[in-house]
């Protein structure tokens, strides 16, 4: 168990040292993300007003979106000397590996949702300092869910041509149930009257999901990247 | 204990893609301290068969022998015996060469991974330019770092795919020298090239490859040219 986690910290440290140097992954889907809540912003706000209930289903849909484009990168630099290879070569558990490109990942979004989060209360007027916590919780949870099966899918599309068409094909559909728990959930906390107990039941369904999620993930990592 | 094995068997190995078939009814023994020569035009198979000795790859049918285990038996135990270094290098270019050896080090569970990554740069003759980054090198550079790399935790079979691609003749040299020395000290190396010129008193023995088909097998590696010619024709 020991040496799993090792393994998956230096995966995770080799991923975060390599984006330190390139800033691609992060300035991209950073970018990309703010764009999205902008062009929403312009869109939907007038005169300083947003309607109600929107800022939710914005916060989530940049989330998924610059996730879904950090996914694709983070492979993408594993095929561009076929490294992939070289990490499933080691006589390691594979499953760490995932762990590894998983934690690298969860790590990077964290950084991109620091950002979104206070432009999606500043422009939709969205309390999002009501109650921080449960706002962690389900943002930490929904990214986990997305991000393990986003994860697992980069893996195995990162040798197929349209990868880049794919992966959202695949993963929007499997992770419907994480979404909707995210976005209701976060809006029960932005509503004129926050419902904590809704928020809650919300974060204890993507605690399930994350569950399972996760547990299928690690266990089908090896068979899949096995041709 | 650390399992090792002297011999490996590739026992009527095929290999389908769909309705393609890249190997078909494989079969040679590789024995401790040979360096044996996968020669073949493109699409012979070269590649596809590496990746199977590898682990990469699982055969469509037959199986390869690490010893007394296959690669299903083995697991990790037979992967930590194995070496590859590819046409594409498996190396970070975003990373010096330091912290890659350092990386690959801590991978393969070295108890002291600096120790082995300053070593290996010694040998790759690059003491001096460890902390610069990969993407800065020649080809030559990167080369010997990738090898360097591949033989970092000492591994029983060494696979090689065209390693001698874009070298200059000194890189060359160096790289022959290196796989010789790896030989004597009892390696299997397979190698997968089309540079026949070097693969000339190099190998121990030369597998012919033509359609994913053993088309001949040679025991004397002199005058290479001239047998490949006639058994791939």
């Amino acid at each position: 168990m020991g040496s799993f986690f090792r393994v998956a910290w230096h995966v995770m440290r080799k991923d975060l040292t390599v984006e330190v140097r390139s800033k691609e992954v992060l300035l991209t889907t950073l970018f990309f993300a703010v764009s999205v809540v902008l062009v929403f912003s312009f869109a939907i706000v007038r005169e300083g007003r947003a309607p109600d209930d929107v800022a939710a289903g914005i916060l989530w849909v940049a989330v998924s979106f610059s996730g879904t484009l950090a996914m694709g990168r983070t492979f993408e630099r594993e095929r561009y000397n076929d490294t992939l290879r070289a990490l499933l070569l080691a006589p390691t558990d594979r499953p760490a590996i995932y762990t590894g490109k998983l934690l690298g990942l969860l790590i990077l979004l964290a950084l991109v949702e620091m950002v979104l989060v206070p432009l999606v209360g500043l422009l939709f007027t969205a309390p999002i300092l009501a109650y921080p916590g449960r706002l962690a919780a389900l943002l930490a949870l929904g990214t986990l869910g997305f991000a393990a099966v986003g994860t697992l899918f980069a893996a195995m599309l990162v040798r197929v041509r349209s990868r880049d068409t794919l992966l959202p094909v695949l993963l929007y559909p499997v992770t419907i149930p994480v979404m909707i728990a995210g976005v209701r959930g976060t809006a029960a906390l932005f509503q004129a009257v926050p419902d904590e107990a809704m928020a809650q039941f919300w974060i204890g369904l993507l605690v399930f999901w994350d569950a399972i999620f996760v547990t299928l993930a690690l266990w089908t990592f090896e068979p899949v990247m096995t041709e | 204990m650390i399992y090792d094995f002297r011999r490996l068997a590739v026992v009527d190995v095929a290999r389908h893609y769909g309705r393609r078939k890249a190997l078909s009814q494989v079969a040679f023994t590789c024995e401790a301290g040979e360096i044996v020569g996968l020669l073949g035009p493109n699409g012979a198979g070269k590649s596809t068969l590496l990746n199977i000795l590898a682990t990469l790859l699982t055969a469509s049918r037959g199986r390869v022998e690490y010893g007394d285990r296959t690669a299903a038996q083995g697991g990790g135990e037979v992967r930590a015996r194995i070496g590859m270094l590819g046409h594409d290098l498996f190396l970070y270019p975003e990373l010096t060469a330091r912290e890659n050896l350092i990386f690959f080090a801590q991978l393969y569970g070295l108890p002291d991974a600096r120790a082995a990554a300053d070593a290996a740069l010694e040998r790759a003759g690059l003491a001096d330019r460890g902390d610069d980054i990969v993407s800065g090198f020649s080809r030559g550079m990167r080369q010997r770092v990738a090898l360097e790399r591949a033989l970092l935790h000492d591994p029983r079979l060494v696979l090689l795919d065209e390693p001698f691609t874009g070298l200059d003749q000194a890189s060359t040299a160096a790289l022959v020298a290196r796989l010789q020395e790896r030989r004597e000290a009892g390696c299997i190396l397979v190698i997968a090239t089309h540079d026949l010129d070097v693969a000339d008193g190099l190998l121990s023995r030369a597998i012919y490859l033509k359609n994913g088909r053993v088309v001949g097998t040679d025991t004397d590696s002199r005058g290479l040219s001239e047998r490949y010619r006639i058994a791939i024709q």
